[in-house]
């Protein structure tokens, strides 16, 4: 089908970094992904107990992101704190990821009044504004970064729901599902082994663009003070501990925001290089 | 046209008791003992009298079923009474009350810059021909999506605030405080605002009807403003009740980095506490500026494109 593929947008010269680009996000995601897994790796410094003397340091050779108001290396707390603001997005997008493709999937193979419950559900999911919906969750089940997690998962769910159950209406009159259903396989079988998977392209290319907004999400409840209690490192909360010195220390804040936003765009141009990936190969 | 208008507000209606309903759900069903949350918190700790157990156990509803609870709940809601707040023992919907005109101000400024920007970040990739001034625009939302908000808060009030001097760094007094907070919520409301735009925009342009303003001598300034323009911008009318909803999200931590009063500060006060019946009440009035935007935008696309009201109208 390769011939019948349009011909490639005569694109501007700033279009043409679009390659570049993408491979400049890959790397920084990597890297971010190498702080979550190994962080002692890359920093020597301790990021729980500090040196007072050396406190409020501003950025140099010893401390590349400066030091904070005990004397901690911020480089050293942004690294140790990737693992568990990356790991609670990553949990967040499983739990909308999840749920919702599991409504999605009833919605679209059952149909009827079932489909139209559960979508009237999603209408209301999505009436409220997504961070209120994960605060009314925090509100219920309490503080703590997996509770977070959750909560932006809950929020994310709707959208899922919706877009799986499109793909399913796509597919489910397909001839191939027809023939398993005639060749006397059951609903669960055709579901699991037929539709699903040929459902699932764009809702984990939906996964890949969810998460940067997922991690924004993460990092808002984390800096409201709602995520993981201190000392313990994490991307939101280091930016919120920064607020008290931005008179007198503006790499406090700025550096490890500077961290959340350089990940989250690099991730949003490796989800949407993906959802461009999937569109042309079908 | 009537019946239109009274679907629509019908259908509002709706989705407002739902989102009481899920709200319901959440905060009064998934905890274990939501009586002991509230005690926990307005006591501080001290131990608890029993028969202020059981008054709470009362007022809430908890001595009865789910069904019936949530029954009184929603019979003293239709009344306007969205219950008492735990701390403070202030009423929910006075509180909100107070709340909001401080939070209108700051989001109906922030609606009008981030509106402003979008549109100008979008028209103008849209009417230029130089590819680099296009293609460099059109990198803006992208960037502008991904900063996370309370980092563009911080670094404003560092910039501004406690570099240059130019505006309060905290407080709800006067126009002059209320500038950075509204950038700040504008700079990720623009961004959504000039990626919705700039597609509708670019399907627009590929319409027989630019082919034949053109043919008739028209500029590309004047088929842009005359003809695209309103057509391209009915998919941002669409989402305009999500993105005040996001706005209103958005305040939770723009009033909080800026120390301001307000919704945004209210519900941060309430989660901190775990403060249910105010939650609940933020929740469905945050559900009811939501559809109300929502709806308003539905009523305008008539004017826009008139062919909606006559298509629905038909059914």
């Amino acid at each position: 089908m390769t011939a019948l593929r349009p011909p490639v947008r005569p694109a501007g010269r700033l279009a043409a970094l679009a390659r570049p680009a993408t491979l400049v996000a890959a790397l920084a995601v990597a890297v971010v992904l190498l702080w979550a897994l190994a962080p002692g790796l890359f920093t020597g410094h301790d990021p729980v107990t500090g040196v007072p003397a050396e406190r409020l340091q501003a950025p140099g050779a010893a401390h590349w992101f400066g030091t904070d108001h005990l004397g901690r290396d911020l480089y050293a707390r942004t690294v140790h704190g990737t693992s568990l603001s990356v790991r609670a997005a990553l949990l967040a997008i499983a739990v909308a990821l999840v749920a919702g493709s599991a409504v999605g999937l009833v919605a679209g193979f059952t149909g009827g009044p079932v489909d139209e419950a559960l979508m009237r559900g999603t209408d209301v999911l999505l009436a409220i504004p997504g961070l209120l919906l994960s605060l009314a969750v925090v509100t219920a089940l309490g503080f703590g970064t997996v509770k977070v997690a959750i909560a932006v998962g809950v929020a994310s769910v709707a959208t899922f729901a919706r877009v799986m159950r499109t793909q399913v209406l796509r597919v489910r009159h397909a001839t191939y599902v027809e023939a398993a259903r005639l060749a006397g396989a059951g609903r669960a079988a055709v579901l699991l082994r037929h539709v699903l998977p040929n459902a699932a392209g764009p809702v984990l290319a939906l996964a890949a663009v969810e998460l940067g907004a997922v991690i924004l999400a993460v990092s808002a409840l984390s800096f409201l003070g709602y995520g993981a209690t201190p000392p313990t490192p994490e991307w939101g909360s280091l930016v919120a501990e920064g607020r008290d010195y931005l008179a007198v220390a503006w790499w406090y804040s700025t550096l490890p925001g500077l961290v959340v936003a350089v990940f989250v765009l690099a991730v949003g141009v490796l989800g949407r290089a993906l959802a461009r990936e999937g569109r042309t190969d079908r | 046209m009537a019946a239109y208008v009274l679907r629509r507000v019908g259908g509002a209606v709706g989705v407002l008791w739902a989102a009481f309903t899920v709200s319901y759900l959440i905060l009064y069903l998934l905890p274990s003992d939501p009586v002991a949350i509230m005690l926990d918190q307005g006591a501080g700790g001290e131990r608890v009298d029993p028969a202020r157990v059981a008054e709470l156990r009362e007022r809430y509803g908890f001595d009865q079923g789910p069904v019936q609870q949530y029954l009184t709940l929603l019979g003293r809601a239709l009344t306007g009474d969205l219950g008492t707040s735990i701390s403070s023992g202030a009423p929910v919907a006075g509180l909100i009350a107070d709340a909001l005109p401080q939070t209108a101000q700051l989001a109906g400024l922030a609606l009008v810059l981030g509106l402003a920007g979008g549109t100008a970040i979008a028209g103008l990739a849209s009417w230029t021909r130089a590819a680099w001034l296009r293609d460099l625009l059109l990198l803006l939302p992208p960037l502008g999506v991904a900063v996370p908000g309370f980092w563009v808060g911080l670094v404003l009030l560092h910039l501004f605030s406690f570099t240059w001097f130019v505006f309060p760094a905290v407080g709800n007094e006067g126009f002059s405080a209320l500038v950075l907070p509204a950038v700040t919520l504008a700079v990720g409301l623009s961004a959504v605002v000039a990626q919705v735009l700039a597609q509708g925009l670019r399907e627009a342009w590929r319409a027989p009807y630019v082919e034949v303003a053109f043919a008739k001598g028209a500029g590309r300034g004047r088929v842009l403003a005359a003809h695209v323009a309103r057509n391209g911008s009915l998919p941002t009318v669409t989402v305009l009740g999500v993105l005040v909803g996001n706005l209103l999200g958005g305040t939770v931590v723009v009033e909080t980095v800026f120390s301001r009063q307000g919704f945004g500060r209210l519900v941060e006060n309430a989660v901190t506490t775990q403060d249910i019946p105010v939650v609940q009440g933020l929740v469905v009035v945050a559900a009811a500026v939501f559809v109300t935007t929502s709806l308003l935008a539905d009523l305008a696309h008539p004017l826009l494109d008139p062919r909606v009201t006559t298509a629905r109208g038909a059914r």
